[in-house]
């Protein structure tokens, strides 16, 4: 799960990160009133989430509490890498002397979380790392012990040779390593560091993204999440349990689990077809899933064809059927549908299949090609 | 032959009473493996099935029955501490089933595991089946049949598929692991290959990727330098977006790395046969046990 820049800066201000003053804003009128508390020059700024906001025009200067209203107002529902800028924060501009980079992400190479720092900042760090990688200083930190004040320093030392700057950046590597912690993260970054033209070392952008695993025992970021700033058909697919990625094509994959499901999805592509999703539907056989996925797959316009792969192991293929049958009974289907079982009681959900009006396969390969037959607006293989 | 488990294997079930680890604690028994004990706190002194004795803690079930293996079921955010207890107890090797364990957690399990010499496979995977001897896990038994190919794979549904698919055209595996789909996971691709290579049953080995992360190119680069037997492989997600978690919390493509294409050139780079469907590792496994 990502949170936004705005709720990322709050985690870190209450653990002592310096972060300049800011309000979220969702109207120009909130904006200007929040301009004119802050009392000098803003900054208005998208919150979505997407990478190059600044790009996208999503963030922009403005010297008077009227023009922040007026760069509000541009910003706001403006789209950006197909997500529409509900809510822009608007905080205090800053007079930047230098810029940095500090983040931490969880590596799988080293099974650690690793620091990174740059004292070339305010770019992206991918680029840094391919181009110039002696710029970067990477730490794995063995979080049995923690980021011990060795360590701190360390970092501190490598973004700054002055001895007030260093200590202050390692109080914030202190302060960025808690909040990673304590909320979860998978990745937490600050970027740009800055030290301002009054020397101080202050965070003017933060990133979080959080496990998604560590949501059940961390409510208050689980909270966090902002529905509207995501596809609505995936919430809907969280909410039901299900694991749903919406994508171009016009094939409706429903599957059981997340490698077949990647495999029916790449099946559907070898055979000249494009998959509308990734569904996965998971282990447990539940008909109620079946019955919320096929409500999902199909308030998708663009499905053409559904396609079920189901291998049952924990799953029972007679369950699902059952669900593929108790959903279309609700809501006749208005596009065809190709049904693959195999495994766990399958001559059950056969018989339960052909009982009411519904032809399956046992074979991977053949269900796929009569999907994509289907949708593309030919006849069944 | 075999890796990693035999008929000699003497198992424990942790979580042995709930409603997954009971299930699957019955199928592992009917499928013929030593389950010497279970363990769900509380519940010490109860006979599970009337036959398999439960503790209260992993260490009395060790010393009462000489466990070597235990297989964990217990709800993710107790996994961690189940896997440390294991290795505490001197379990030398600890199948984690749980799906959903926080990857932080597993950053102070890794290690912990590694300094006690226990091996781990998983979390948020299916196990192992060294079919007609011994399974721990969940992979289904009768689409396994005995036989000279070994498999190894990211996924557990999509194993089933490659392993009937085999078994189907008549060709039986020595042991089928599941390693998992999470970011951390304690047996990666490597530790099985080179535990095939070691096994004089194995004589092909079937590996089934997925994007994300660098384990399927580092073995590889392994496969290219230490093994003669030959490997087949196949990456699951060549059509899956950047920057989404595939339902694995590891299946996902960071930036421009972890792509299914880099993944396949790797595969190809070392020699290894490349299965663009599930369905080819039939013929690619023939041709190489010819």
């Amino acid at each position: 799960m990502n949170i936004h820049e705005y709720q990322a800066k709050d985690i870190l201000r209450k653990l002592g990160v310096p972060i300049p003053a800011g309000e979220i804003a969702t109207t120009p009128d909130e904006a200007e009133a929040i301009a004119r508390r802050i009392g000098s020059e803003v900054v208005v700024k998208a919150q979505v989430h997407a990478g190059g906001r600044g790009k996208a025009g999503g963030v922009k200067l403005a010297k008077t509490p009227q023009e922040a209203r007026e760069k509000a107002a541009a910003i706001l529902g403006m789209q950006i890498k197909g997500l529409t800028v509900m809510k822009v924060l608007v905080t205090a501009a800053s007079e930047i002397a230098s810029e940095a980079y500090a983040g931490i992400i969880l590596d799988r190479a080293t099974k650690k979380p690793v620091f990174m720092v740059s004292p070339a900042g305010g770019i992206d760090i991918e680029e840094v790392a391919a181009t110039t990688p002696e710029k970067i200083l990477k730490l794995p930190i063995d979080t049995r012990f923690g980021l011990m004040p060795f360590q701190a320093m360390r970092l501190g030392f490598f973004l700054y040779d002055d001895l007030a700057k260093a200590r202050a950046a390692s109080k914030i590597m202190q302060q960025l390593y808690t909040a990673f912690m304590q909320s979860g993260c998978s990745l937490a970054e600050i970027n740009p560091l800055i030290v301002d033209k009054a020397g101080q070392v202050i965070a003017l952008d933060a990133k979080m993204g959080i496990d998604d695993n560590e949501l059940d025992r961390r409510p208050e970021i689980a909270a966090l999440r902002d529905e509207t700033a995501e596809e609505p058909s995936e919430v809907d697919a969280r909410n039901a349990n299900l694991t749903f990625i919406k994508l171009e094509g016009n094939v409706g994959c429903c599957v059981n689990g997340a490698g077949l499901a990647m495999a029916t999805m790449d099946l559907v592509k070898y055979y000249g077809g494009e998959p509308a999703n990734f569904l996965d539907i998971g282990g447990s056989s539940n008909p109620e899933k079946v019955v919320n996925a096929l409500r999902i797959i199909t308030s998708d316009p663009s499905v053409k064809a559904i396609l079920f792969n189901i291998f049952g192991g924990i799953t029972r293929t007679d369950d699902v059927a059952n669900g593929i049958v108790t959903a279309t009974k609700m809501n006749p289907l208005k596009v065809p549908i190709v049904i693959r079982l195999t495994g766990t009681n399958e001559e059950i959900a056969m018989k339960i299949l052909s009982e009411n009006g519904f032809s399956a396969s046992s074979d991977m390969d053949e269900a796929v090609k009569k999907a994509v037959a289907l949708a593309t607006g030919g006849q069944a293989a | 032959m075999s890796i990693f488990i035999n008929k000699q294997t003497k198992l424990i079930v942790q979580g042995i009473t709930g409603r997954d680890g009971s299930f699957h604690a019955k199928q592992m028994m009917e499928y013929g493996t030593q389950v010497v004990g279970g363990v769900t706190p509380g519940k010490g002194g109860q006979k599970f099935e009337g036959t398999v004795p439960v503790f209260n803690t992993v260490a009395a079930a060790v010393e009462a029955t000489g466990a070597d293996t235990t297989v964990i079921y217990v709800p993710p955010m107790f996994a961690a501490d189940a896997i440390m207890e294991a290795a505490d107890a001197g379990l030398k090797f600890i199948v984690a089933i749980t799906e959903g364990v926080p990857v932080l957690d597993m950053t102070r399990v890794y290690p912990y595991v590694k300094e006690s010499g226990a091996r781990l496979l998983g979390p948020n995977c299916p196990g192992l089946i060294t079919p007609g001897e011994s399974k721990v896990g969940i992979i289904p038994g009768r689409i396994c049949a005995p036989g000279p190919v070994g498999v190894v794979s990211r996924s557990g549904t999509l194993t089933y598929e490659v392993v009937y698919q085999l078994t189907r055209a008549g060709i039986g595996q020595t042991t089928c692991v599941g390693i998992g789909g999470d970011p951390i996971n304690g047996t990666n691709f490597i530790d099985c290959l080179e535990a095939f290579e070691k096994d004089p049953a194995t004589k092909v080995v079937c590996m089934m990727g997925e994007i994300g992360g660098a384990d399927e190119q580092n073995a590889a680069d392994f496969v290219k330098h230490h093994m003669k037997k030959p490997v087949v492989g196949f990456i699951a997600g060549q059509t899956a977006p950047p920057g989404r978690r595939m339902g694995h919390a590891g299946a996902i493509i960071s930036g421009a790395a972890g792509t299914a294409a880099e993944k396949i050139a790797a595969f190809e780079a070392a020699g290894m046969g490349v299965a663009k469907r599930p369905l080819d590792f039939v013929e690619l496994v023939k041709a190489r046990l010819n």
